[in-house]
């Protein structure tokens, strides 16, 4: 380990950190909401739901580099558009997020919504307020999955030019100079944790009544 | 979409398809030897683990951690790093898809393990079964489907992963990605990107087919 390295760079260390953070949060939190009402959906209708585990075991399969390579052609960007990176990360947490929301939906206990029904709840008004925060530990226990394996795959656009911590991984294997790769290694983690405490921390905010998970 | 053109006549001029063939082979080359690497230290790990019931969750979690790290970063650490790693490429990106194959390997053996009923076993072993008979004729085959599921998952994660070991200057599917990219040729990256996902789709559903051959009949889920 060199640390004078690390103090010399400092100042560029946190800007492809902040860089990682920038193409990740945005595909957390989209997949998080695009899979809330396709998630639903399928934890209705059996069929979609087979068609749904079906066509997110197929996207899970592609490499993230083929994607990557890929999205220009779909989104008509250029090859080294962040965007690229930011929508292929988004369908890999659709992957993971709809098949959780699907399952979050259905560790709602089937009573409880009897009694909403019973109650006189129009239907929107018990998905939003009863079902989905009850559904709430389940889908926050899946959005970090999905966070965590977001900000992992980010860096592998480093690849295709799109700078992230990832950078410092090419950078310090064509210079041959590990302290970077380790930097870049440890920032990743960091960042992965701290993003994790976020959504935690969030969670309890939303969901003062739920205590731990876990 | 005026890229397609000459993605198609990349893919199909007669001409490169010996040298895809042989980068197609070396793909399933890394693939294989990683994932039987793996199996020999996570069938062990995992059995014991599931037999005894001892330590699951902490060997789970030791697992899960190490999927955190990214690939590209372990890779390109341990290629600078290790004293053979740049004239012998082959090592450091087998110990990376290693790295990558154990826990859903590990996870599949354990859970099935796990899920074998408690009284089942416990049963065997008032028969007079030994250990080694429960762990052969009980355990295991009940734990089958869920541990092949499992094997499964690792082989598709490990075939997608062996695209980065290009970086390092080895062979496979992933040439045609580092190297269109290094040229600024879009088609050979996209001709890269279509070959690579096929190879990933077939085995994918190869696996599948076993896994529903192998299911033990009469069960129900």
């Amino acid at each position: 380990m060199r640390w004078g390295w690390i103090v010399d760079n400092a100042g560029r260390i946190g800007d492809l950190a902040w860089a990682h953070f920038s193409l990740s949060w945005p595909a957390i939190l989209a997949s998080f909401f695009i899979a809330l009402p396709i998630g639903w959906f399928a934890h209705r209708h059996a069929r979609a739901r087979e068609i749904v585990v079906v066509l997110t075991g197929l996207l899970y399969v592609i490499p993230s580099l083929a994607l990557f390579v890929a999205m220009p052609l779909f989104l008509g960007t250029s090859i080294l558009s962040p965007l690229n990176v930011i929508v292929a990360m988004t369908l890999y947490g659709l992957a993971l997020q709809v098949r959780a929301t699907a399952d979050a939906f259905g560790t709602v206990p089937g009573d409880v919504r009897q009694a909403a029904i019973a109650t006189g709840y129009p239907a929107w008004k018990r998905v939003l307020s009863v079902e989905l925060p009850l559904a709430g530990p389940a889908l926050l226990a899946g959005i970090r999955v999905v966070s965590a394996s977001t900000i992992s795959l980010v860096s592998v656009g480093a690849l295709i030019g799109v700078a992230s911590l990832g950078t410092l991984f090419t950078e310090g294997f064509q210079r041959s100079f590990p302290t970077q790769i380790i930097v870049g290694l440890v920032g990743t983690v960091v960042l992965a944790v701290l993003i994790d405490a976020a959504l935690v921390l969030a969670g309890r905010l939303l969901m003062p009544w739920h205590r731990r998970v876990g | 979409m005026n890229q397609l053109q000459p993605t198609w006549a990349f893919l199909t001029d007669p001409g490169r398809w010996s040298l895809i063939l042989e980068r197609t082979l070396d793909h399933l080359g890394y693939t294989a030897l990683a994932v039987g690497l793996s199996l020999i230290i996570a069938l062990p790990l995992g059995l014991w683990v599931g037999h005894t019931r001892r330590g699951a969750d902490a060997v789970l979690a030791a697992a899960g951690a190490l999927r955190a790290l990214p690939s590209l970063g372990l890779l390109t650490w341990l290629t600078v790093s290790m004293s053979m790693g740049v004239r012998l490429p082959l090592v450091p990106a087998t110990i990376v898809l290693i790295i990558l194959a154990v826990p859903p390997l590990l996870a599949g053996i354990v859970a099935g393990m796990v899920a074998v009923p408690r009284h089942v076993v416990d049963s065997a072993r008032a028969t007079g079964y030994s250990e080694a008979q429960i762990l052969g004729r009980v355990e295991m085959p009940l734990a089958l489907p869920v541990m092949l599921g499992g094997l499964r998952s690792c082989v598709v994660q490990v075939l997608a992963t062996a695209t980065i070991v290009a970086y390092i200057g080895l062979s496979g599917l992933g040439r045609y990605l580092i190297d269109g990219l290094a040229l600024r040729d879009y088609p050979q990256m996209l001709a890269g990107a279509v070959l690579v996902t096929a190879l990933a789709l077939v085995v994918d559903l190869l696996l599948a087919l076993v896994q529903k051959t192998l299911q033990p009949k009469g069960r129900v889920s």
